[in-house]
């Protein structure tokens, strides 16, 4: 018996056309989880490093989490793992909705996707019956239309569809993948599908997911809703609106954006626009949601409804909208809100990432403006800023002249496009576009997260620890009174210490070793998330949220039969970390690739930050260049990663690493998987 | 709390607007009326249906009503903002004409009991789960004529016999009879 998941995953071979049911062993699920970490296993073990990422060999899995389809609040996420064609790293893209659930019910934990189909594909899960369907017909249309269109051919309401649109089709590297609720937008793992001809998974299913100690788990569910009641009712005072509350950042709610329009830096993350906020713009830009957000909505069982409801033409939902999308478009372009909820709605048809698309638009835009780019390449294109932002999407989805080239994002179009080009291409951690900010002090517990985040988007690594100090003493006391998530008392202290200006501020404050456990705390948090499926924006992503370490090894074992106290979570959870870890070193990454963007900060301490890099690895149980050592590697049950690499001539003696201080602080014995 | 001459009318108001689409009133369901209790969960078996139309913004919970052992001879169809609706797209009957509303698996009916259980709770779970108010209970106390009030045992032995055929069913209860199985 298996309880959350259902033990089985689905293999397609899209190459033969050919469906198996696989049995999954139960002690993947006791040494990886789910989703990311069980994920990573498979990615581990089949996509050795010199595939690439539009290889038939190049695998695309869909991986619930652990608990995602059971009563917990906010379980509905399910990692969709590739490697990345623009990191040419392990991706791992998370998105929330219903699909996740559904893919439960209908009887499997993973689809697991590899080779190439000879045509334009789709595949369709009802239950045990699994087919690939013929998706000529789709071809070219958008991910909310193929949608729609495949409920009506299946007379099938109910299914819920995970589709790509052209860019995803046209392999554009920022592709993303719709699933109308929710999305995996990041590393362009819709270009992966549109590689292997996939248009779409359709899935509908009616059967049980089963809870192992039911009564245990229930009253976690039960104290989890209650406490979302209480802090919707209460929210958190002295942090900016959108971050007092819980969920995903409450973008179709609130309507005060001054802080996001002054201090993000839009365009290609150049321009701080000071004093853009003015009431004239507050009263338009109310206006317009209003008038264009019918309704909010919530992911698969969640109070939240973070997302929204948006229309824009006759329909009444032309599609749906969530989080920073609202802003990225319209300040990309330096237009209005009501500019950026309408090429949205192009945008998300056509399956683009709402953070790399604007970006790498208004890239264009300025390389056009420094004359890199000339009138010749951009032949035809219209005069104002918001018919470029039109006239650019369309050629990058189609991979039309320019923009062929700018579909690859703005790294690797920089360096094809040469000229100065790559000066453009500044705000990319490891060749991928992040949001648009650019500060003055470095932030050590910032520096940590952009240089190591093997996710590659920061918002998928920060959480839990505010994100800079409250302004008096007494609020930060305030803070720490009833803050139960921290895993030890120490982190009250490094918060309450923790100054806006003087001796006790940032950058050497907090000190490096406090850094790095803030640091390993809110990743750890994250990889609980996308292994468990529970949503960040109930966990890892806002302050003081309904899961934490002290109730996230009863929820998960009462849920899925494991016997996991917070020492053996956080065992699991390191495993799953430097396995991933290990995945990019063999695909040759290093500490040279570890940095923020070069002009993040523009106040930059290269010896703090070495000592950050050093103490940060050694607390990981890495070596000096972000390896997992052999020690670290056979105390997590990860010895045939350590004979892998060492074969490899990737691990080689590392006695002296052995060592480390922050190996033995987090170890724990355990047998080996 | 039954009286001799009157009883509670238990009343779930639906207000659509508040809806987000989230289907934890379907979820807590499934597993509320599980067996054992909340050992599985499964919307497909949940007494409530939240009907969903993205691209029209629709979003209407539906409670499962009585069962019917024939189709209705008059189909309605809804056209709701210029788009139209499957035949009996928004009726609360488990009906032999399509799958709604039944176990997946014996096609057995389901009807919302609003959460029968001792000792009673407080509200309905869907409700409870409802943080967005969109489901709201209220109770209110009225006479009833005694000879109308068809049985719940008697109801669902007419559904079982309608699936099976009553010889079956007999059967069935004579094996059955006296384990006090609750199984
Ligand atoms: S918190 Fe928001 S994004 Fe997360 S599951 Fe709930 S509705 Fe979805
Ligand atoms: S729980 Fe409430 S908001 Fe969620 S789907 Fe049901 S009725 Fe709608
Ligand atoms: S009242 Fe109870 S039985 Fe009826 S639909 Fe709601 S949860 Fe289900």
């Amino acid at each position: 018996m298996r309880y959350a998941e259902t033990g089985f995953n689905l293999e397609i071979d899209l190459t033969r056309g050919n469906i198996e049911r696989v049995p999954t062993d139960p002690r993947d699920t006791a040494h990886y989880l789910g989703g990311l970490g069980t994920n990573a296993r498979l990615m581990w073990d089949r996509v050795p490093p010199e595939v690439e990422p539009f290889s038939p060999e190049n695998l695309l899995v869909f991986g619930t989490g652990l608990l995602a389809g059971t009563p917990a609040p906010g379980s509905n996420r399910t990692i969709v793992s590739s490697i990345s064609p623009q990191t040419r790293l392990f991706a791992f893209s998370m998105m929330g909705g219903f699909w996740g659930p559904e893919l439960k019910h209908a009887g499997y934990d993973k689809v697991v996707l590899r080779g190439k189909s000879p045509r334009l594909v789709y595949l369709w899960i009802h239950d045990d019956k699994v087919e690939l369907r013929e998706a000529e017909h789709f071809r070219g249309l958008g991910t909310l239309e193929t949608a729609e269109l495949i409920r009506q051919e299946l007379g099938q309401p109910l299914a819920q569809v995970a589709s790509i649109g052209l860019a995803g089709e046209n392999r554009v590297f920022f592709a993303s993948i719709e699933q109308g609720r929710s999305s995996a937008s990041r590393q362009g793992l819709g270009a992966i599908m549109g590689d292997k001809n996939l248009k779409a998974i359709a899935v509908r299913g009616t059967k049980d997911l089963y809870i192992a100690r039911p009564a245990e788990f229930m009253a976690h569910c039960n104290a989890a809703l209650a406490y979302i009641e209480h802090r919707e009712k209460n929210p958190i005072t002295n942090v900016m609106p959108i971050m007092a509350g819980l969920g995903s950042p409450q973008e179709m709610r609130v309507h005060d954006e001054q802080w996001h329009t002054e201090n993000f830096v839009w365009g290609n993350a150049r321009h701080r626009r000071k004093g853009f906020w003015t009431k004239d713009i507050a009263a338009k830009w109310t206006d317009t949601m209003e008038q264009m957000r019918t309704r909010l909505l919530s992911c698969h069982n969640c109070p939240l409804k973070c997302g929204a409801a948006i229309s824009v033409d006759t329909r009444i939902c032309s599609y749906m909208m969530k989080c920073f999308s609202k802003l990225t478009y319209t300040m990309g372009a330096m237009s209005d809100l009501e500019f950026g909820l309408k090429i949205a709605q192009k945008a998300t048809e056509h399956g683009v990432d709402a953070f790399s698309a604007p970006q790498t638009m208004a890239f264009a835009i300025e390389l056009h403006e420094a004359g890199i780019l000339t009138d010749a390449d951009m032949a035809g294109w219209p005069p104002d800023p918001e018919g470029r932002f039109y006239w650019l999407l369309d050629h990058i989805v189609r991979r039309e002249g320019i923009g062929d080239v700018l579909a690859d994002g703005t790294h690797w179009a920089a360096e094809r496009i040469g000229k100065g080009a790559m000066a453009y291409a500044h705000n990319n951690i490891k060749k991928h576009e992040q949001l648009p900010l650019k500060l003055g002090m470095l932030n050590p517990i910032y520096f940590l997260m952009y240089s190591t985040g093997e996710k590659i988007n920061i918002t998928q690594i920060e959480g839990n620890f505010p994100q800079q100090p409250f302004e008096t003493r007494a609020e930060r006391e305030a803070f720490v009174k009833d803050w139960e998530h921290v895993p030890d008392e120490r982190f009250k202290q490094w918060f309450v210490e923790w100054e806006q200006r003087g001796e006790k501020s940032i950058p050497n404050y907090p000190p490096v070793d406090a850094t790095c456990e803030i640091v390993h705390w809110q990743e750890m948090l994250h990889y609980i998330d996308d292994s468990v499926g529970l949503c960040a924006g109930l966990s890892s992503f806002p302050y003081k949220p309904p899961y934490h370490l002290h109730n996230l090894p009863s929820i998960i074992s009462s849920g899925a039969g494991l016997d996991l106290d917070e020492a053996g979570l956080a065992h699991v959870i390191r495993r799953i970390r430097t396995l991933v870890r290990a995945t990019n070193i063999r695909r040759g990454m290093r500490r040279k690739d570890d940095k923020p963007p070069e002009d993040h900060w523009k106040k930059r301490f290269p010896e703090l930050e070495a000592k950050l890099l050093d103490r940060y690895y050694a607390f990981k149980g890495w070596n000096a260049d972000g390896i997992p050592t052999r020690a670290t590697l056979h105390e997590l049950g990860l010895d045939f990663v350590a004979e892998e690499l060492t074969r490899r001539g990737i691990l080689k003696d590392d006695a002296a690493a052995a060592s480390a201080p922050g190996a033995s602080a987090l170890a724990t014995t355990r047998s080996a998987p | 709390m039954r009286r001799a001459d009157g009883k509670t009318v238990k009343t779930i108001k639906i207000d659509v607007a508040k809806c987000n689409g989230c289907r934890a009133c379907e979820v807590i369901c499934a597993a509320f009326h599980a067996k054992p209790q909340y050992s599985s969960t499964n919307p497909a078996r949940s007494r409530i249906r939240v009907i969903r139309d993205q691209v029209a913004d629709l979003y209407l919970p539906v409670y499962a009503g009585e069962y019917t052992a024939a189709e209705c001879a008059g189909r309605d169809k809804y056209v709701i903002d210029g788009r139209e609706y499957e035949e009996c797209a928004f009726c609360r009957a488990s009906c032999p004409s399509r799958d709604v509303f039944k176990e997946p698996d014996s096609d057995l009916p389901l009807k919302c009991d609003m959460c029968e259980s001792d000792p009673t709770l407080a509200e309905p779970l869907c409700v409870k789960w409802c943080l967005a108010d969109a489901l709201v209970f209220e109770e209110r106390e009225v006479e009833v004529d005694k000879a109308a009030a068809i049985d719940d045992v008697d109801l669902g032995l007419r559904a079982l016999a309608h699936v099976h055929g009553w010889q079956k069913v007999k059967d069935a209860l004579s094996r059955l009879g006296g384990a006090g199985n609750e199984g």
